[in-house]
Order: structure tokens, then C-alpha cells, then sequence
């Protein structure tokens, strides 16, 4: 831990600080009917798993997730304006208003989009990881996966082919507990995730606590090299808690499972984690740590008035990019 | 332009062959592809040539297949993913559809799909209800990628080069009864690239039009021999694409004939044919002279008996029982 810089580990506070307010307020928007539409699934509680994971990374690398995509572009870098405004389909948004919320991508951060068919994304980081492996350049591809979509069959052929071809893919299941609404004892007859990569033929880099940004930094990145190395793949499952329900249509989640939400924000939220071992860590820094917070919520807010002041896209628009043109 | 007489999957391979050697970024993947030098023989060789880098064996896994290509073509390569038969294609029709078709529309062009999904096609051969589909319209139901059904061998090789060549995906049919019936194909341009999205006329005529693609083609240029003998001129217009549509040269050919047979391998329900008929009744209802007729498989699984099999499907003799309807 030596090596973490207090500088890193006050972005990582403004990172996770920055997903929990821009989700936050993106609940709120869509109350304001401002963001419409029926799907809009938040990060919130996930923090430490995604901010934690992409700090293993470097700029060449690559990010590929499912719906809930968000936090992940913010922590990979996406300025929050096209963000806020892809969340209410304006022409600025990242994907011009045609993706929403389950499609946030920036091309230039390598961040290669969420997807909303549930595993649809995994057999892609398979083929971006396959592009590193073939033009013999050290790129790590990371890959979120629910643990819903570690049941279907998209994730046996991915993970499958990538053991086969030992491809530089580290595997994160963010295992919250729930697939949509089905409890995983419900669902899966092995609960512990990471066996899985027996299976495949692929380390198993076990299971960490997603709640804690240090140990979620420490298993990623010791995964990361490993892959980098030509090693072949890693799966991890990272232990974490879904404050809100799976979606916006998912209306009783907090009565469904009040004591254990109480439990897990009150015991385990990952930025007041953070917040503990940084106020151990450093003398008097709570005043630090309050102006990240107000300046997270400037941006927030500036994000919000950017979008909203965006303009629709118009009939050019959806027409535009249903083929490349040749 | 130098040319010789060769089967459509040595045509194939000489066009995937050339394309590996012009261009780096170009690979084959899929199950057989390498060490069985194909199923249907038309990567053979490639492997011996080319390395286990650019010739990927691959697990029976048609999701994996599709979609790796997908993720590759989106990270810079140049996949050509093989599926076995059109039929393991359904297992990928995700992938296909929800995510080569779509994620440069989806994300607004910041990523494009250059891939090509081959893919052989038919039935004729007793393997049964699943293993006989010619789905093509399936596929060219989706806006997003092309769709290419050749049916001779030269057209073959220009479609496919210009299917590798392209910015976009394709899903590309090769009918599994022409792969052995000999054409010519161009043996000096490596360049011979024919443009997507134009048919072709294979046959003029002036009584009557009949539209087709891939297999369907055969048929037609069988009945419009037959015809002939009996002083009736059919036309057979070769879409070669399913998508882009050259609709445009069948309204050409109807306006001067002003009849019209659509020829299709495929079932008749949402098919080929029902799309070239509701286009020209909606473009050229002035020039239409009789009903255009279809003749497609017979609405029902296919059965293993060869007998009870062959009268499912279409044929020469079918095609030129439409035609004399459609001039009666």
C-alpha cells in the first residue's frame, strides 16, 4: 500500500464520491421526469469495485460492462456532461441520444460501451482482448459481468474461449447478491462465483471484498499483470451491495430487502470505508475531503445544466450511422 | 481479364486467400476452419499458408464465434468468422443481430463492425427440419448489415472480397449445393471487387421477370431455357444482396416486362418474395399486367425421406408452372 500516493487515494474519494452523487441525482431527475424512458439501472454501493478495478489499469487499456455503466465512464475518465446528457438523449450525449443509459461508451477512453443483453458484452472483450493478443500489444481488457449473467451461456463460451486462446481478459463478477429480483441461492447451484474459473481453465483469483477499494485495487492488479504477462485470463468475484433496485421499474427492492440494505450501508458502504482509512491514514483531512465533495457536486450540478440544456437530436440524427458509409 | 473455370469454394478460397495476403488485419475463425481444412473445404490450405494466428479453430460455441468477432472487428481486425451451417447461426442470432448489426448505430458511430460471418445455406441433402434452413431474409430483416447470397462462382469471389473490404458487417451465405458447380472466376485482378448492393442480370428477356438470389438463380436460368423452346423469353434479374436491395433493377426489368416470378429457396411466410412483391405493387403498380407469383419451399419442416423431401422444395419445373400462370 506503500505506494499508493495520498493524491491517488484522494482521487479515488472524488471518484467514487462523483458516481454516488451523479447516481443520486439521476434517481432524482428521473422522478423530475427529466430523464425518461424505462430503463436506468445506478452503481450506487458498487463504488469501490469499479473505482478500485480501473485504477489497475492504464490508458491503453480496455473496460467493457452491461447496463449498469455509468459510474464505470466516470471513473474511466468520461467528462459527466455528455454522460448526464446521454441520460436524457440529447444530441451532446456520448452516443448523440441513441444509446441512453445502458450504452455509454467513449471510444477515446476505451471504454467500449455498456451493453443491455445480459452477457452480450462478454464474448466482445473476448474479440478486444483478441485484437491486443494479435497485434502483440500488452493491453489488458477488464470485463464486468453480473452475477445474474454468469448463468447464461454467453458467459461459458467467452470465458471458455478465452481460457482456450489464454487471452489478456480479467474477469469481474460484481456479485450483489441479486439477479433482478432472484436471490442467487435462487439461481445458481455454486454460489462462489470464482469456481467457475476451474472450469475454464483460467486462474481463479478468488473472491474480495468490493466494498473495500484497497483490497479490490490489490486483487485487480495482481490480475492484471498476471494477464498482461500472457498469462491467460483471471476471474475474480467481487463482493458488493446494489443500493437501489435492479432498475427504475424495480419498485420494491428497498421493502423486499430493508434490514439487509440498512446493514450494508450502514456497515459497509465503500466511500465511508474510504472515508475511515483516510481520516486514520492523514491528520485533518476532513477538510479536504468536504471540498471534494462540493466540488463533485458543482460538476454534478453543471452536468445537469449542461444536459438539460442540450438540444434534441432531430431526424439527420436518426438516420445517421446505421451503416458506415462506402 | 483472365479467367478460369473453378467451383465456387476454390473461388472462396481464392478470394479469402488473396484478402489474408493484402491485408494483415484479415483472419479466419470458426469450428474445422484449420486442422479440418473446412467442412465444406473452403478454408483448406489457409492454415498450411497462413499459421495458427490467422486461422482460428475454434470451440463449438456460435455466441463466442459472432461475438468475438464482434469485439475484434470493433478493436481494428478484420474477422471472417465461418459458421458451420446458417442453421448454428440462430444459437449467435444475438450477437448477430443485437450487437454486429447494431453498436455503430447504437453508440453513434464511435465504433465500427467490419466483419464478415460466412456462413453455408440450403438443404437437399436428407438433414432434416434443422438442418435445411436457407434464413437469409432473417438476417436482411435487421438494418445494420449487409447481406450477400452469391450464386455463381466469379460472382463469389467479388462479393466476398468486397464483403472483407467493407465497413460494415455481412453476413454472407454460401449455398451449399453450388459449392462444387463450376464458373468462371477472374484469375489476374486480385482487385476484382464487385460493388454491394448491385444485382445482376443473368439472362434477358422480355415476357416475364424472374427474381431471385443464390440457389433460386439456378432454377431460374433452368426454366428460362426450357421456356425459351417454347418462344417465352424470361429475364432472371440476380439480386446477389439481400441487402442493400437493388430494387431498382427489378423495377428496370418489370417495367419492360411487366410480369414477374420471385424464385426463393426460403419459406414462404415474411420471405424474399412477399418484400419484392409488396415493392413493386407499391413502385410500379401501373406497369403490372397479372399477380407476381412466388415459388418458395413448401410451408412445413423438412422431412429425412429423400421422395416426400424433394417435393417440399422448389424447382426448375415449379418455376416454369409460375411463369406460364403469370402469362396466361
Amino acid at each position: 500500500m506503500a505506494r499508493l500516493t495520498k493524491e491517488t487515494l484522494l482521487d479515488w474519494y472524488r471518484q467514487m464520491v462523483m458516481i454516488r452523487q451523479f447516481e443520486t441525482r439521476c434517481a432524482d431527475l428521473y422522478e423530475e421526469k427529466k430523464i425518461t424512458g424505462v430503463y436506468m439501472h445506478l452503481y450506487s454501493g458498487h463504488e469501490a469495485t469499479g473505482v478500485g478495478a480501473l485504477a489497475a489499469l492504464g490508458v491503453e487499456d480496455h473496460v467493457i460492462t452491461a447496463y449498469r455503466d455509468h459510474g464505470l465512464a466516470l471513473s474511466r475518465g468520461v467528462h459527466p456532461n455528455p454522460i448526464m446528457a446521454e441520460m436524457m438523449g440529447k444530441k451532446t450525449g456520448v452516443s448523440g441520444g441513441k444509446g441512453g443509459s445502458m450504452h455509454i461508451a467513449s471510444r477515446q477512453h476505451n471504454m467500449w460501451g455498456g451493453y443491455a443483453i445480459v452477457g452480450g458484452h462478454l464474448p466482445l472483450a473476448a474479440g478486444i482482448a483478441f485484437a491486443s493478443q494479435y497485434n502483440d500489444r500488452k493491453e489488458v481488457t477488464i470485463s464486468f459481468i453480473g452475477d445474474g449473467a454468469s448463468n447464461n451461456g454467453y458467459f461459458h463460451e467467452a470465458l471458455n474461449i478465452s481460457g482456450v486462446w489464454k487471452l489478456p481478459v480479467v474477469w469481474i463478477i460484481e456479485n450483489n447478491l441479486v439477479a433482478m429480483g432472484t436471490r442467487i441461492e435462487d439461481s445458481t447451484a455454486q454460489t462462489e462465483l470464482h469456481y467457475r474459473a476451474i472450469g475454464y481453465g483460467m486462474k481463479d483469483g478468488g473472491r474480495v471484498d468490493g466494498q473495500d477499494i484497497f483490497a479490490v485495487y490489490d486483487k485487480v492488479s495482481e490480475a492484471v499483470e498476471y494477464a498482461r504477462a500472457g498469462n491467460g485470463p483471471v476471474l475474480i468475484e467481487s463482493m458488493t451491495y446494489r443500493y437501489k433496485g435492479h432498475g427504475v421499474s424495480d419498485k420494491s427492492y428497498d421493502k423486499r430487502l430493508a434490514d439487509e440494505l440498512a446493514e450494508w450501508r450502514e456497515n459497509k458502504d465503500p466511500i465511508e470505508l474510504l472515508r475511515r482509512e483516510l481520516q486514520k491514514k492523514f491528520k485533518n483531512i476532513d477538510a479536504e475531503l468536504s471540498k471534494i465533495d462540493a466540488a463533485c457536486a458543482v460538476a454534478v450540478d453543471e452536468a445537469t445544466e449542461f444536459a438539460l440544456n442540450s438540444p434534441d437530436p432531430g431526424y439527420e440524427d436518426l438516420i445517421r450511422n446505421v451503416y458506415v458509409e462506402e | 481479364m483472365a479467367s478460369k473455370n473453378i467451383p465456387m469454394r476454390e473461388a472462396l478460397r481464392n478470394a479469402l486467400r488473396e484478402e489474408m495476403l493484402r491485408d494483415e488485419r484479415v483472419f479466419v475463425m470458426g469450428e474445422e476452419v484449420g486442422e479440418w481444412q473446412g467442412t465444406h473445404r473452403v478454408t483448406q490450405g489457409l492454415l498450411a499458408e497462413f499459421g495458427h494466428k490467422r486461422v482460428k479453430d475454434t470451440p463449438i460455441s456460435e455466441m463466442a464465434i459472432a461475438g468475438l468477432a464482434v469485439g475484434a472487428a470493433m478493436a481494428g481486425l478484420r474477422p471472417v468468422a465461418e459458421m458451420m451451417t446458417i442453421n448454428f447461426a440462430f444459437l449467435a442470432l444475438d450477437a448477430i443481430v443485437n450487437h454486429a448489426a447494431k453498436i455503430h448505430y447504437m453508440f453513434d458511430g464511435q465504433f465500427k463492425v467490419p466483419l464478415v460471418i460466412r456462413a453455408a445455406s440450403g438443404w437437399g441433402n436428407q438433414a432434416t427440419a434443422t438442418h435445411s434452413h436457407t434464413p437469409e431474409p432473417i438476417f436482411a430483416h435487421f438494418p445494420g448489415m449487409w447481406v450477400a447470397a452469391p450464386s455463381t462462382p466469379g460472382d463469389a469471389y467479388g462479393m466476398l472480397k468486397a464483403s472483407i473490404r467493407s465497413e460494415n458487417p455481412v453476413l454472407f451465405s454460401e449455398s451449399i449445393a453450388l459449392y462444387s458447380r463450376p464458373g468462371p472466376v477472374v484469375t489476374d485482378d486480385p482487385d476484382y471487387v464487385l460493388p454491394i448492393g448491385k444485382g445482376d442480370i443473368k439472362r434477358e428477356g422480355k415476357h416475364v421477370t424472374l427474381v431471385s438470389y443464390a440457389r433460386g438463380v439456378e432454377w431460374s436460368m433452368q426454366a428460362a431455357a426450357e421456356l425459351a423452346k417454347e418462344g417465352i423469353e424470361a429475364e432472371v434479374v440476380d439480386l446477389r444482396w439481400l441487402r442493400p436491395l437493388d430494387i431498382d433493377l427489378v423495377l428496370e426489368s418489370f417495367k419492360k416486362t411487366n410480369r414477374c416470378v420471385v424464385v426463393e429457396e426460403s419459406l414462404p411466410m415474411y420471405s424474399f418474395g412477399s418484400e419484392i412483391a409488396a415493392q413493386i405493387q407499391d413502385k410500379a403498380f401501373d406497369y403490372m399486367d397479372a399477380p407476381v407469383k412466388r415459388v418458395s419451399a413448401m410451408d412445413l419442416p423438412l422431412p429425412f425421406a429423400k421422395e416426400i423431401e424433394l417435393m417440399a422444395l422448389p424447382n426448375a419445373q415449379k418455376v416454369i408452372d409460375a411463369v406460364k400462370e403469370v402469362l396466361r
